[in-house]
């Protein structure tokens, strides 16, 4: 084997070996979304109902939230994942690594492909939720909404490893989720729709690159749905969708592998 | 055969100069040590001859590689073990060894085999399939040595490998470590501020302010210093180090422990001096120079545990914030 072959896939192995093994966080990765979904959601759509759709469409608060939140379970577990070599660095694992006769790109490929191999397994235990809020996906859909939140995630991992490159402790993480990670969630258009909003939110929401991929979610769900209410739903082509998205993967990818390959 | 030629190795950092102009040779299957206090530059050393720093001028061969051009045939030719751990934790002891065989490219069936051997020699192999968080220091650095051996060095480096462990576990590792140069031939570099431990190398270099201060075999190192030490404690040590000193001719240094000096033969001085000081000398001991001797005879300052062990804490203490640093 190549060694950046075999660098990704030790790397990769280990993020799942490592996944497997820590009950805690799976049990938190699905216990977060569900929280929101059904708490959250439910609560939001009994105070105040879904405006602006109109009576006969038959789509609820819950049902608008659900693509935000299967985008909001892989911003949060990919960035984490990424976030984490700050602990191999604490531990020493990542030593190992850096020493060892592999490229430096490739290790934080493999980092990055195993935060998303986590952040679907993730995703997919959401997807068999959908029949409990009435949202009905076909084998394709599902196949075709993996493969965006694939691409999220693997940009998100990447950001996440380029700012863990750069971080030396977990002091400044904190800041970072209050700063960067929290304002991309609520900015995405994952809890509301991009309409009736002040001007400054529209033009931080179509900054927000997350907003795509949910945009491009939330599409691909609803696609059968009745027009006039998928404009209220969605607001870009799906075409454009997935260019944002596979453009936002390859910049973090080249900007994650190179503070990766900087450091020390 | 030099396995290792450094040749007017420096490295600064900003203002610091922290290798300055060192020039040595590694011959094949010794254990070469390198001996020197926190800061003395030994660990910035180990780091440019394991490709993990760039040397600011000078040239480093190892193998027959060149560690600034041809990183990667250096690391296939090296073993690591670092100051700190560097194990996964949450991974067991097998599946650290498996990573590290698949990291290095080293065949399935190589693997298996290797985890066999490895684990067997440092008294591991019945603890493969524990996870590692439930391993003890001196387990965890047995598992370390393992790893660092996995795919075959041609050296082996240890940097400062018994920091830490208690008395029994450091000779344990001790014993490992001669085992695999006995069976193996494998080269070992290492560096230590144990005195006691580099009596363990087959040759020592000294290391102080950026500079080799002196290199040869601890025999030699001792034998060079030459007689015996002989430690005297009066009533007034001020005043008779002057006085001892000019009546001998000697150098009389000065410390926590009383006056120490260096006489050809120790036996025939310790009646002379209670007979010329009678009265004001209240105890006097004679020892053979050992390599804090040496040490102190080189750089004009001691190394010894206690001193090292403050050093420790500071930096454990310090850990947290200084990761990144070299």
């Amino acid at each position: 084997m190549k060694p950046a072959l075999r660098a990704i896939y030790t790397i990769w192995y280990r993020e799942f070996i490592r996944f497997i093994r820590e009950r805690s966080r799976i049990i938190g990765m699905i216990g977060q979304p569900l929280l929101y979904l059904l708490i959250v959601g439910q609560g939001i759509s009994a105070a105040m109902g879904f405006r602006g759709v109109p009576a006969a469409v038959p789509v609820n608060y819950v049902q608008f939230m659900y693509p935000g939140i299967l985008a909001m379970s892989v911003l949060f577990t990919s960035i984490f994942s990424g976030v984490s070599i700050i602990w191999d660095r604490e531990f020493g694992f990542l030593k190992e690594v850096l020493v060892a006769p592999v490229p430096r790109w490739a290790i934080a490929l493999g980092k990055a492909l195993g935060g998303s191999t986590v952040a679907l397994i993730q995703a997919s235990i959401m997807l068999l939720l959908a029949p409990l809020i009435k949202v009905s996906l076909t084998p394709v859909t599902i196949l075709k909404l993996l493969g965006i939140l694939f691409l999220i995630s693997l940009g998100l991992t990447f950001l996440g490893i380029a700012i863990a490159s750069r971080m030396s402790t977990m002091e400044g993480f904190q800041m970072f989720m209050n700063f960067l990670v929290m304002p991309m969630f609520f900015l995405s258009g994952a809890m509301f729709p991009m309409t009736n909003l002040p001007g400054w939110m529209n033009f931080l929401m179509k900054l927000d690159p997350l907003t795509y991929g949910v945009d491009a979610l939330r599409r691909l769900i609803y696609a059968g749905t009745d027009p006039r209410a998928l404009q209220y739903l969605v607001h870009y082509s799906l075409g454009f969708d997935v260019a944002v998205v596979i453009a936002l993967a390859l910049l973090l990818g080249f900007l994650g592998s190179l503070s990766f390959s900087r450091q020390e | 055969m030099a396995l290792i030629i450094v040749q007017d190795l420096s490295k600064r950092f900003n203002d610091l100069t922290a290798v300055d102009g060192v020039t040595f040779n590694v011959e094949e299957g010794e254990i070469f040590g390198f001996l020197g206090p926190n800061g003395a530059g030994k660990s910035t050393t180990i780091k440019i001859l394991c490709t993990l720093l760039k040397p600011t001028s000078g040239q480093v061969t190892l193998a027959g590689f060149d560690v600034a051009r041809q990183p990667d045939a250096v690391r296939r030719a090296i073993g690591l073990v670092f100051q700190d751990n560097s194990l996964d934790d949450r991974l067991t002891a097998e599946e650290n060894l498996r990573f590290h065989g698949l990291l290095y490219g080293l065949s399935r069936a190589t693997i298996k085999e290797r985890i066999d051997e490895v684990l067997a020699m440092v008294d591991l192999a019945a603890r493969r399939r524990d996870i590692v968080r439930t391993f003890s220091g001196g387990m965890r650095r047995r598992l370390e040595i393992a790893r660092g051996f996995l795919h075959h060095p041609r050296v082996l480096f240890l940097d400062e490998p018994t920091v830490g462990l208690d008395p029994q576990t450091r000779s344990a590792i001790w014993q490992h470590i001669h085992r695999l140069r006995r069976e193996k031939n494998i080269t070992i570099f290492m560096t230590t501020h144990y005195m006691d431990e580099a009596e363990n190398c087959d040759r020592i270099a000294i290391i102080d302010h950026g500079r080799i201060q002196a290199l040869d075999t601890p025999d030699n190192l001792k034998r060079r210093l030459g007689g015996d030490v002989v430690t005297i404690i009066t009533v007034d040590d001020t005043r008779l180090q002057e006085e001892i000193a000019a009546r001998y001719d000697v150098k009389v240094i000065k410390d926590e422990e009383g006056l120490r000096l260096q006489v050809e033969d120790g036996a025939a001085f310790i009646p002379r001096v209670a007979a010329d000081f009678r009265g004001q000398i209240n105890s006097i001991h004679l020892r053979r120079p050992t390599l804090d001797d040496v040490f102190l005879s080189l750089t004009g300052r001691a190394i010894r545990d206690d001193r090292v062990s403050s050093t420790e804490l500071m930096r454990l203490n310090r850990r947290h914030g200084r990761r990144r640093q070299h």
